[in-house]
C-alpha cells in the first residue's frame, strides 16, 4: 500500500504538450506511472511519444478513463483545467501550476466541496505525490528515495527531497511523499493527508514538514493528539524569517499568533510531537523512532 | 502587493465607496495648489506603506496655504520607521462624529472571505481585538455567493451601528466587498470607518493588499504600491523575476525553493551566522539565472561570505555550477563562497567546480557542515576588515 499514486493509477496531464508538461509527464511514464493520456484543447488527436491528447478532459475521460489528473498549465488557465477534471469524474487532481490567483484557488476549493465532494485535489504550487517502487505523479526527484515506511507531507518541495534523501542516506525508505504546496489555499492539507498514512498499513511513522504562515501547523496538531496513533516528527522552517510586510491589522487578528515559526512548533509540541530544528534532526529522530519500533530496517 | 493608502481610496472610489475629494503630490508647491482646488480645511497626509503615520508627525490639519506650506515642507522627506516620504495625499478634511472599523480578509483557515466589523474603530483596534473580542464582528462569506445587502445590513446591526447609519454601513460593506473581490485583494480594511456629523459614512483611510498572481486580470493596478521606497536590489530582483528579500546579516544566501531558502537561513543562525538576504534562485535555474542572482547577492554591502546551498529536482547542479563558474569569469567576487551541491546531477556539478579551481570557493558535502563553514569565514573575513 501507499497513499494517493500506486500501480492502480491512471494518470492524464492537462498541459502535456508543453516543455516542462511533456518532460515531466514522460519522466512519470519512465518511472513506471500508467500514463494514459493529456489534455490541451485545440490539440485534440495529437500524440506526445504516444500519448494520445485530447481537446477536454470529458473527451479524456471517455476513451481513457484516468482516475488521476496533473495540471501543468500556466496559471491563468489552471483553474478551470481543475474544475473541468473534476466534471469528468476524475477522483484526484494534483496540481503543479504555481502562481494560480488566491481568489481562483478559492472558486476552486468551494467549487469542489460544494458539487464534486468526492473528488480531491492536492496542490497547487506543489511538487506532486511519489509512491516509491510504485508510480510518481509530478517533478518529485524518484531516484533519491526508496520504498519503506515513513509517510511525508510537505508545504515545501526542495525540503521535502532534504529530509527524505537524509532518511534514504539512513536506510530507511518512503511509503509516499505528498507534496500539499504552499499557496494560501491548498486543495488538501496537512489532516487530510495525516489521515491517509493514520489509515496506510505501510506507513510506520510519518514526517511533517511545515513552514511560516496560516495555522495549517496548528490544525495538524490538534488532528494529530485526537486522531493519530502513529509516530509523527515534525520540521518548522523559517524561525529567522522576517515577519512579513504586514498590511493593517487585520491579518493578525485573524491568526493570532500570526503564523511564527516558533509558535507552530510551540503547538506541535504542546500535543507530545517531536520536532527537529534542523532537516537532519528530522531525519535522525525519525531513524531512531523507527529503530525503536521495528527490528530491521526497511529498504 | 500593498498600496498606498491614496491608491487604496481611488480603488475603493471606483467600487462606489464615499472619500473625500483629495489629490496626490510630490512637491510643496503642488500641495498648495492641490489644497486650494480640494478646499480648505485640507488634511496633509504623508504616503508611506507603514502604520502610525499620525504619532510620527506624519498627518496634519492646514487652514491655509500657509500652513500647508510648512506641513508639506516638514513632512516631505520624513524619515517614518524607515521609510521616507516622497509622496503626499491632501484631502479635504472632514468633520467626524463617529469612527468605525471594516475589512475583508481572505481567511486562509476558513478558505473563505472574512468581513469584521466593529464600531470600535480608530488606531487601537488591534487591543480591542485582543482585550474584547466580542465587539467585532466576524462573518464569513460564501465567495461563490458573494455578501449580499441583506448579510450586509445584518453585520451592521449585530456591530451596534447607529440607527440611522445602518444603511449606510451596509453600503459601505457591499462596496469594500466588491473591492476585495473584483479587483483581487487579498485585504481591503478602513479603519476608520467614520461617520460624519450630517451622519455620511466615508471612508476615512485605506490599506489594500492587491494579489500579485492576479495582476494580469488587472493591467490598470500594475505601476501601483510605493516603488520610490523599495530596496534598489530587492527591485532589480523583481525585475529579473527573482525572490530576493533583504536582511540585516552578513552572510549570502542563495537557495532554490522558498522551504530550502527559509531553512538554511535557520541553520545558518543555529550556527552563529546572520544572513544578508532570502534569494529562492526557484525551479529549473539556468547558468544565466545563477550569475545574475551572484550579482544580486553582492550587490549589498555587508556581505562578507556566501552560501550556495542546493538540492536539484528540476534545477540540475551542473547548471548551476556553470553559473556560478561564469559570474566569477566576470564579477571576481572578493569573499569566500561556501558551496554545497546535491540531488539532480550532482556529481557533475562538483566535477566542474573542482576543475575550474575558483580562488576562495569551498564545497561541503552536508547542509549543517556548509552553515558552520560559512559563518566561520564571514567571522574571518569580518576580522579581516574587509
Amino acid at each position: 500500500m501507499a497513499v494517493l499514486v500506486d500501480n492502480d493509477t491512471r494518470l492524464a496531464v492537462a498541459g502535456i504538450t508543453g516543455r516542462e508538461g511533456s518532460f515531466h509527464a514522460l519522466n512519470n511514464r519512465r518511472y513506471g506511472t500508467n500514463l494514459v493520456g493529456g489534455v490541451t484543447p485545440g490539440k485534440g488527436g495529437q500524440d506526445v511519444e504516444g500519448v494520445p491528447v485530447f481537446d477536454s478532459w470529458a473527451d479524456a475521460m471517455q476513451a481513457t478513463q484516468p482516475n488521476t489528473a496533473m495540471i501543468f498549465v500556466p496559471p491563468r488557465f489552471a483553474a478551470d483545467s481543475i474544475l473541468e477534471a473534476a466534471a469528468a469524474g476524475v477522483s484526484l487532481i494534483i496540481a503543479i501550476t504555481e502562481g494560480i490567483p488566491a481568489h481562483d484557488e478559492l472558486r476552486v476549493y468551494n467549487t469542489l466541496k460544494r458539487d464534486h465532494p468526492g473528488t480531491r485535489l492536492v496542490g497547487p504550487n506543489c511538487p506532486g505525490i511519489l509512491s516509491p517502487g510504485k508510480a510518481s505523479v509530478g517533478i518529485i526527484p524518484a531516484s533519491f528515495f526508496t520504498p519503506g515506511n515513513v509517510g511525508v507531507v510537505s508545504r515545501s518541495g526542495t525540503l521535502t527531497y532534504q529530509i527524505g534523501n537524509e532518511i534514504a542516506q539512513a536506510g530507511f525508505g518512503c511509503s509516499s511523499i505528498v507534496g500539499i504546496g504552499g499557496d494560501p489555499v491548498p486543495g488538501s492539507s496537512f489532516v487530510d493527508i495525516l489521515e491517509l498514512f493514520q489509515a496506510d498499513e505501510e506507513t510506520e511513522l510519518i514526517v511533517l514538514s511545515g513552514e511560516i504562515g496560516g495555522s495549517a501547523e496548528e490544525e495538524a496538531a490538534e488532528y494529530i493528539a485526537e486522531s493519530v496513533t502513529k509516530p509523527v516528527v515534525a520540521y518548522i522552517a523559517g524561525f529567522t524569517a522576517p515577519p512579513g510586510k504586514q498590511m493593517g491589522h487585520a491579518g493578525a487578528i485573524v491568526s493570532g499568533s500570526a503564523g511564527t515559526a516558533a509558535a507552530k512548533a510551540r503547538a506541535l509540541e504542546a500535543k507530545g510531537v517531536r520536532v527537529g530544528r534542523t532537516p537532519t534532526e528530522v531525519a535522525e529522530i525519525a531513524v531512531q523512532m523507527l529503530g525503536a519500533s521495528s527490528s530491521s530496517p526497511v529498504r | 502587493m500593498d498600496l498606498l493608502e491614496y491608491q487604496g481610496k481611488q480603488l475603493f472610489a471606483r467600487h462606489g465607496l464615499d472619500v473625500s475629494a483629495g489629490k496626490a503630490v510630490t512637491s510643496v508647491e503642488e500641495a498648495v495648489v492641490a489644497a486650494e482646488q480640494v478646499g480648505y480645511p485640507v488634511v496633509v497626509k504623508a504616503q508611506v506603506l507603514i502604520g502610525g503615520r499620525g504619532k510620527a508627525g506624519g498627518v496634519k490639519l492646514a487652514a491655509n496655504p500657509e500652513e500647508t506650506r510648512e506641513h508639506a515642507g516638514k513632512i516631505l522627506g520624513l524619515d517614518i520607521r524607515g521609510h521616507i516620504v516622497h509622496k503626499l495625499w491632501i484631502e479635504h478634511a472632514s468633520d467626524i462624529a463617529t469612527e468605525y472599523y471594516a475589512s475583508v480578509l481572505l481567511d486562509r483557515s476558513a478558505k473563505q472571505p472574512l468581513v469584521i466589523f466593529s464600531t470600535e474603530g480608530g488606531v487601537e483596534i488591534e487591543q480591542i481585538a485582543e482585550e474584547s473580542p466580542e465587539k467585532l464582528v466576524r462573518h464569513h462569506v460564501d465567495s461563490l455567493k458573494g455578501l449580499s445587502r441583506q448579510e450586509a445590513l445584518q453585520i451592521a446591526i449585530d456591530g451596534g451601528a447607529d440607527d440611522d447609519v445602518r444603511e449606510g454601513v451596509a453600503d459601505a460593506l457591499v462596496a469594500l466587498y466588491e473591492v476585495w473581490d473584483k479587483e483581487d485583494a487579498t485585504l481591503a480594511e478602513i479603519n476608520p470607518l467614520i461617520v460624519t456629523p450630517e451622519r455620511q459614512v466615508k471612508a476615512l483611510d485605506a490599506k489594500v493588499s492587491l494579489d500579485g498572481n492576479a495582476l494580469f486580470r488587472h493591467p490598470e493596478n500594475q505601476d501601483l504600491s510605493d516603488t520610490e521606497n523599495e530596496d534598489p536590489i530587492e527591485r532589480k530582483a523583481k525585475e529579473q523575476g527573482v525572490q530576493y528579500v533583504k536582511l540585516d546579516g552578513n552572510i549570502g544566501i542563495l537557495g532554490n525553493g522558498a522551504g530550502l531558502v527559509m531553512s538554511t537561513l535557520d541553520v545558518v543562525a543555529q550556527a552563529g551566522g546572520q544572513p544578508a538576504n532570502f534569494l529562492d534562485a526557484g525551479g529549473g535555474s539556468d547558468a544565466e539565472k545563477v550569475k545574475q542572482a551572484v550579482e544580486l547577492i553582492l550587490a549589498n554591502d555587508a556581505v562578507k561570505a556566501v552560501l550556495f546551498n542546493i538540492f536539484g529536482g528540476i534545477t540540475r547542479c551542473d547548471e548551476v555550477a556553470k553559473g556560478l563558474i561564469a559570474a566569477f569569469g566576470e564579477i571576481k567576487p572578493a569573499v569566500p563562497f561556501v558551496v554545497r551541491l546535491d540531488g539532480t546531477n550532482d556529481v557533475q556539478g562538483r566535477t566542474l567546480l573542482e576543475e575550474a579551481k575558483l580562488p576562495n570557493v569551498h564545497s561541503a558535502s552536508t547542509m549543517n557542515e556548509a552553515a558552520e563553514k560559512v559563518v566561520e569565514l564571514a567571522k574571518q573575513t569580518e576580522g579581516a576588515g574587509a
